[in-house]
C-alpha cells in the first residue's frame, strides 16, 4: 500500500532513532528546581507564589496572564520558594523562574496518584477544557501552544470534524513520543476520546511515521476497542509532523495561508498531549512532567526520561550515569532541525522541551557557503510551496514589502531549504530575520 | 567538554549534497560521451578535451587568484571541468588548440567569471564560448572530420564532411527533397551511435542518453527540461514535416541530428541558467525546442540548439518572476 | 549626389522636427507644477538621503520645508546633518528662523570590549546582528551587550562608524551627522544620540560624559559576563553635584541636559563604567572614600 504524505517538498535527514528501545524512565528529583514563567506561546504567566511560601506537587504557581494566549504553570516538586530571578533557558537568554528548593515530594491531595486506567469520562466538554485550561496543559510536541485555545470553538466558525493526533516524530533523533505510544497507549487512547468529546467531533485520525511499525501495531490493536479513532501509517519524510503538512496527509485538507487548521475543520494535538489531557482530565493531575529524550551520537547510553518540569538537564545526563564527551560542541533542545542550540545543560526542562541532543564538533559546525548556484533544491523541498532561495536574497538586501508578497510569513521554518542547499547557504537564518520583520510590520500596520 | 558550544540557529543538520558533489557528478554523465568521441575521432578528440579542461580549469584557477584575488579558490569545484568539456564537445575534432584557448577564455573570463563566477553567469559559459568561436572562426568551427574510429590516428589531415543538418539544408536549397537526399544522409542507427560528422562530444546520442540517465538517476536534474525539449523539438519539427515531407525531415532526424541530444540533456539543464520553478523550467524547455526548431527550418544557420539555449537563458528572470511553484494552501478542498 | 544630401538632410530634419513636437506636447501635457524653491532648498540640503529627518530623502525634507514655509514657520524641520550651518543658509533662503538645534552625535554605550567581556560561546550563522540577537544572548552571555557585527556600521551612509578590531566595539568618528541610522539599525538598541557637548557662546565645546552600559540586570549578573558593566551601585549619583544621574533597573542615566561635564562620576565609578570625551580632571581635594552605598 502506498503510505499518505504530503505532496510539496519535503527532504529525508538520517533518522538516528538511538534511543528509540530505552524505556522511559522516571527521573528522580534534584536540590531545586527553576520553573520558567514563559514555558508556552503566548504572554508570560503572572506568578502566585513568594519567596518563602511553602508549595506542594502540583500547587497553582503562576496563573495565566490576561492575555488570549498563556497557560497556567504548577509546581512540580514540593518545597520552599526560594527565589523569582532571570535564569538560563532554551530560549537563549535569561528570562523570570520560580526557583523552589525541593523538600520531599509531597503531592496536592485532589490529583489521584493510583496507576489504574479510568476509562469513564464524566466530564461534560466544557469541563473537559476547563480542565486543561486549569491543568495547564500546552502543546507538548515542541511550540508549546495552550491546548484550550484549540478547543474554544467560537462565533462564526465551523464546528471541527475530525481531530487529528500527530505522533508523527518526524525529527530526528527523538523518541519520546514514541516511547510514549509504545508504554501508555491506553491513557493515550482515553485522552484522545476525551478530546473528541471536547472538541465534539465523531472521529480522530492518528498520524505515526512508518519508520515505527510497532508503535503503528499496537496502537492500532488498541484502537479497535474506542470508537472512531484511526490508526495510519504514513511516508517517512520530514516534516511530516509539522501541522499543515500532516493534516495535507491524513485528510487531505490544506489549510490556506494566514488561517489556522479549524478553519478546515480539524484540531492536531501531540500524542503527548493527549496523554497529559488523560492525566489532568481523569486523575486531576496538572502538567508538572514530560518525556523528554536525551541522546547523540557520542553518548554511550542515551534514554527517554519522565521528567519533571524544571528540572535542570544535567539531571539527565547523571541519570545515564555519563560524564559529557569530549568533542560536545553543540546542546540542542528538541530536535535538530527544528531545536535550538542551548548555551549551557544547566537550562531547565520546560513544557515543551522534547528532547536534548548532543552533537560532537564534526556535527555542530556549519560547511563554509558558497554562491547560490540555481539548483532549485530549496525551492524542491519546500513544503510550504516557497522559494527559498528568493526570500534569502530579499531578506538580506532588507526588501521587506516584497519579502511580504512572497509570502515569507507561510514560512513554517522546518528548515528543509537549508538542510538541502548544496551551497551551504544560511538560508532560514535569513528568512526568520525576514519573516520577523514582516511581522513587526505588519503588528505596526494594524489599526490599534 | 572542554570546548566552548557552538550557538547556531535551526536546522543542526546538512544534508550530504554539496557543489562538488553535483559538478563532478555532472562530469561523470560526461563521461560516455567523452569516450565516444575518443572512439569516433582518436587521438585528436582527446586533444582537444584535454587541453580545453586545462584551460578552462587553470584560467578559472588564474582569475579567482590573480585578479579577483578570493581567498577561496574554487576552481577545482567541478563547474569548470563541465564548462571546458561542454567546450569542447561543441567543437569539431580538426580546431587548432589556440581556438580553443580563445574560446576558453571567453567562455570562463567573459561569460563566466565577469559576472562573479559560478552562480552569477546569466548565460552557459560554454555555451557562449561556442558562439563566440563560430562568429570568430566559422570556416575551422564548421568543418567536420569524418570518424575514422581509430584511437591511434593522429588524424590531422582527414576527410571532411558535413553533419546531416548541413547535408540537409544545402540540398534543399539546391531544391532537392529529402528523399532524393536520403541516399547521402547516415541511418539513424549511425546517429544514434554517433558515426556521423558533427561537433566531438553531440554526434552519439546513446552516450548522451547513458550520462543523461545517470544524471536523473542521481537527482542532479529533473527530467523535465530534456524531454519537454526534445519533445517540443520533435513536435514543432513534426508539423512542418506533415505539412511538406519533401522539404523537412521527420522529427527523429531532427531530434538525433547536431546538438539538440547533448543541448537538451547538458546544457539546457545548467542549473544556473535554467528556471528554477518546474512550471518555469518547462516553459523555457518548451520554448527552447521550438526555437532550435524554427532555426533549423527557417533560419540560415544549419543549427540551432546552442543559440536557442542562450537565448532562452535571457528570458530566464522573467519566467523565474512568473512562473511560481504551487504554494502550499492554494488548494482548498473543505466545505464543499 | 546633392539630392541624396537633401533628401537627407529633409528627412531627418521632418523627423527631428517632428519629434520635437512630440516632446513638447508630451512634456506640457505632464508638467508637473512645482515650487521652484524647492530645488534651491534641496540644493542647499546635504544630498545624502539618510532620512536622519523623518522624510524620505533630502528632496522630501525640501518638500515639507517649503511647503511649512508658506504656512509661515520652519522651526520645527530640521536637517540633522547638515546642522545649524545647513539650516542658516536654508533659513536665509526662506526668510524664516529655523528652529534651535543643539549638535548631536551617535554614542555607543557598551564597553563589553573582547577583553572585558571575554567570549563564551561561539556563534555559527551569518554576521549579522539582528539574526545573531534573536538567537541568543550573545558570545559573551551579556543580554544587553554589544554583539559587534557591525549592523550599525552597514547603515551609516557617513562612513562615521567602524567596528575596532582589538574591541570589537564599534566607534564612532567625528563626522558623525546624528541622522540616526544606526541607533534603528542595532537589534539592541545601545546607540543613543546625544549633544556633542556642551554649549559655550554658540558653540560646542565637545565635552560629553555618558554611562557606557545599559545591562538592566543585577549587578552580580552584569559583572558575572563583563567587567565593564554598570552594577547600578549608585555611586555616581551620589557623587553628582547637579543631579543629572538617575538610577533604574540597576542601570545609571546621565541626563545630557542637566550634565555640567565635571566628571566627579567618572571617578567613582568602581566598574569604570562610566566614559567620556575628556580626561576628568583629579579630585583638588583627595578625600578617602566616602560611605559605602547602599
Amino acid at each position: 500500500m502506498k503510505l499518505k504524505t504530503f505532496k510539496i517538498g519535503g527532504v529525508h535527514p538520517p533518522e538516528n532513532k538511538i534511543s528509540a528501545n530505552m524505556a522511559i524512565q522516571v527521573l528522580g528529583l534534584p536540590k531545586q528546581v527553576s520553573i520558567p514563567l514563559s514555558q508556552h506561546l503566548g504572554a508570560p504567566s503572572v506568578p502566585l507564589v513568594k519567596q518563602g511560601d511553602i508549595v506542594k506537587t502540583g500547587t497553582l504557581i503562576a496563573r495565566k496572564a490576561d492575555a488570549f494566549i498563556s497557560a497556567n504553570i504548577h509546581s512540580s516538586v514540593s518545597g520552599k520558594v526560594l527565589r523569582i530571578d532571570d535564569v538560563m533557558d532554551a530560549t537563549g537568554y535569561r528570562n523570570k523562574a520560580i526557583i523552589i528548593q525541593v523538600e520531599e515530594d509531597v503531592w496536592e491531595e485532589s490529583i489521584d496518584r493510583s496507576p489504574e486506567l479510568k476509562k469513564d469520562i464524566d466530564c461534560s466538554p466544557e469541563e473537559i477544557v476547563k480542565k486543561i485550561e486549569d491543568m495547564g496543559i500546552v502543546g507538548l510536541g515542541g511550540a508549546a501552544f495552550p491546548t484550550h485555545i484549540k478547543y474554544m470553538v467560537s462565533g462564526d466558525r465551523k464546528a471541527p470534524d475530525t481531530l487529528i493526533i500527530n505522533g508523527v516524530e518526524c525529527e530526528p533523533y527523538l523518541t519520546s513520543d514514541y516511547r510514549l505510544m509504545l508504554e501508555k497507549t491506553d491513557e493515550i487512547m482515553v485522552g484522545i476520546t476525551i478530546m473528541m468529546k471536547a472538541a465534539k467531533t465523531p472521529k480522530a485520525v492518528i498520524g505515526i511515521e512508518a519508520n515505527k511499525p510497532d508503535a503503528i501495531v499496537k496502537m492500532q490493536e488498541k484502537a479497535k476497542d474506542y470508537p472512531g479513532i484511526e490508526v495510519i501509517g504514513l511516508k517517512v519524510q520530514y516534516p511530516q509532523g509539522a501541522e499543515k503538512q500532516l493534516i495535507k496527509a491524513l485528510v487531505n485538507r490544506e489549510v490556506p495561508s494566514g488561517r489556522l487548521p479549524l478553519d478546515v475543520g480539524v484540531i492536531v494535538n501531540n500524542v503527548g498531549t493527549a496523554f497529559a489531557v488523560y492525566e489532568a482530565v481523569q486523575k486531576n493531575k496538572p502538567l508538572i512532567d514530560r518525556v523528554v529524550t536525551f541522546t547523540g551520537k557520542k553518548l554511550k547510553k542515551t534514554g527517554n526520561f519522565l521528567a519533571r518540569i524544571g528540572v535542570p538537564s544535567t539531571m539527565l545526563l547523571e541519570a545515564t550515569g555519563e560524564t559529557m564527551p569530549e568533542t560536545t560542541a553543540k546542546i540542542i533542545s528538541g530536535g535538530p532541525m527544528m531545536g535550538k542550540a542551548v548555551s549551557t545543560l544547566e537550562i531547565p526542562i520546560t513544557k515543551g522541551t522534547s528532547g536534548l541532543v548532543i552533537l560532537d564538533e564534526a556535527e555542530a559546525k556549519r560547511i563554509p557557503t558558497s554562491n547560490c548556484i540555481r539548483c532549485a533544491k530549496c525551492a524542491s523541498v519546500c513544503p510550504m510551496g516557497l522559494e527559498p532561495y528568493l526570500l534569502q536574497k530579499l531578506a538580506y538586501r532588507e526588501y521587506f514589502d516584497r519579502c511580504e508578497t512572497e509570502a515569507i510569513t507561510d514560512c513554517i521554518e522546518c528548515g528543509s531549504c537549508s538542510y538541502t542547499c548544496p551551497s551551504s547557504l544560511p538560508l532560514l537564518d535569513y528568512i526568520r530575520f525576514g519573516k520577523s520583520n514582516v511581522l513587526r510590520i505588519q503588528r505596526e500596520r494594524r489599526p490599534k | 567538554m572542554t570546548n566552548r558550544l557552538t550557538i547556531s540557529l535551526s536546522p543542526h543538520e546538512k544534508g550530504d549534497v554539496q557543489i562538488e558533489k553535483i559538478m563532478w557528478g555532472v562530469v561523470i554523465a560526461l563521461i560516455p560521451a567523452f569516450l565516444a568521441s575518443v572512439y569516433y575521432y582518436g587521438f585528436q578528440a582527446l586533444r582537444v578535451i584535454v587541453v580545453t579542461l586545462v584551460f578552462c580549469i587553470g584560467l578559472e584557477y588564474l582569475i579567482q587568484k590573480y585578479v579577483l584575488k578570493l581567498k577561496k579558490i574554487t576552481a577545482l569545484d567541478g563547474s569548470a571541468a563541465i564548462t571546458g568539456l561542454l567546450l569542447a564537445f561543441n567543437v569539431p575534432s580538426s580546431i587548432p588548440t589556440w581556438m580553443l584557448f580563445a574560446g576558453s577564455v571567453f567562455a570562463i573570463g567573459i561569460a563566466k567569471m565577469t559576472f562573479g563566477g559560478l552562480g552569477k553567469n546569466p548565460f552557459n559559459p560554454a555555451l557562449v564560448g561556442r558562439a563566440f568561436m563560430l562568429a570568430s572562426f566559422p570556416v575551422q568551427m564548421t568543418s567536420w572530420p569524418v570518424p575514422m574510429k581509430n584511437i591511434w590516428s593522429l588524424g590531422a589531415d582527414a576527410v571532411t564532411s558535413a553533419t546531416p543538418l548541413g547535408l540537409l539544408k544545402e540540398g534543399v536549397k539546391a531544391g532537392e527533397t529529402v528523399q532524393q537526399l536520403a541516399h547521402k544522409m547516415p541511418s539513424y542507427l549511425d546517429m544514434f551511435l554517433g558515426n556521423i560528422g558533427g561537433c566531438i562530444g553531440e554526434v552519439s546520442a546513446l552516450a548522451i542518453l547513458i550520462g543523461g540517465i545517470y544524471m536523473l538517476y542521481k537527482k542532479i536534474i529533473t527530467w523535465h527540461i530534456p524531454i519537454f525539449y526534445l519533445l517540443s523539438l520533435g513536435i514543432f519539427t513534426g508539423i512542418f514535416w506533415l505539412v511538406n515531407p519533401a522539404k523537412f525531415a521527420d522529427p527523429l532526424f531532427h531530434i538525433l541530428a547536431g546538438g539538440a541530444m547533448l543541448g537538451a540533456w547538458f546544457m539546457a539543464t545548467d542549473m544556473v541558467t535554467s528556471p528554477m520553478s518546474i512550471k518555469g523550467q518547462i516553459i523555457f524547455a518548451v520554448m527552447g525546442g521550438i526555437l532550435c526548431g524554427a532555426i533549423r527550418l527557417l533560419g540560415t544557420y544549419p543549427e540551432g540548439c546552442s543559440y536557442s539555449i542562450l537565448i532562452m537563458n535571457a528570458f530566464v528572470p522573467l519566467i523565474d518572476k512568473y512562473a511560481k511553484p504551487k504554494r502550499f494552501g492554494t488548494e482548498v478542498n473543505y466545505g464543499g | 549626389m546633392s539630392a541624396v544630401i537633401l533628401y537627407s538632410v529633409i528627412t531627418l530634419g521632418v523627423v527631428a522636427a517632428g519629434s520635437a513636437i512630440i516632446l513638447f506636447v508630451i512634456a506640457s501635457k505632464f508638467r508637473v507644477d512645482e515650487d521652484p524653491r524647492i530645488d534651491e532648498v534641496a540644493a542647499l540640503l546635504p544630498g545624502a538621503n539618510c532620512g536622519g529627518c523623518g522624510y524620505p530623502g533630502c528632496r522630501g525634507l525640501a518638500e515639507a520645508l517649503v511647503k511649512a514655509a508658506d504656512n509661515g514657520d520652519i522651526s520645527a524641520l530640521m536637517c540633522p546633518p547638515g546642522g545649524m550651518t545647513t539650516m542658516a543658509g536654508i533659513s536665509e533662503f526662506l526668510g524664516l528662523k529655523a528652529g534651535d538645534m543643539l549638535p548631536m552625535i551617535a554614542v555607543v554605550r557598551c564597553g563589553g570590549s573582547k577583553e572585558k567581556a571575554p567570549t563564551k560561546f561561539e556563534y555559527d550563522g551569518p554576521s549579522k546582528c539582528a539574526i545573531s540577537h534573536s538567537l541568543f544572548l550573545g558570545e559573551s552571555g551579556c543580554p544587553y551587550g554589544c554583539i559587534g557585527m557591525g549592523d550599525c556600521v552597514s547603515v551609516c551612509k557617513f562612513n562615521a562608524i567602524y567596528i575596532d578590531q582589538e574591541t570589537g566595539l564599534p566607534v564612532v568618528k567625528d563626522n558623525c551627522v546624528a541622522c540616526g541610522a544606526c541607533v534603528k539599525a542595532c537589534p539592541r538598541r545601545i546607540i543613543e544620540l546625544r549633544p556633542v557637548g556642551q554649549v559655550e557662546n554658540g558653540n560646542t565645546n565637545g565635552k560629553r560624559v555618558w554611562v557606557n552600559c545599559i545591562n538592566k540586570e543585577k549587578g552580580a549578573v552584569a559583572m558575572k559576563n563583563c567587567k565593564a558593566a554598570c552594577i547600578g551601585c549608585g555611586k555616581c549619583a551620589k557623587a553628582c553635584p547637579s543631579s543629572a544621574i538617575t538610577l533604574k533597573d540597576n542601570l545609571a542615566y546621565i541626563d545630557p541636559m542637566k550634565c555640567t561635564v565635571c566628571g566627579e562620576c567618572i571617578q567613582v565609578c568602581p566598574t569604570g563604567a562610566i566614559k567620556a570625551t575628556f580626561k576628568p580632571e583629579p579630585k583638588p581635594k583627595q578625600e578617602p572614600a566616602s560611605e559605602p552605598a547602599a
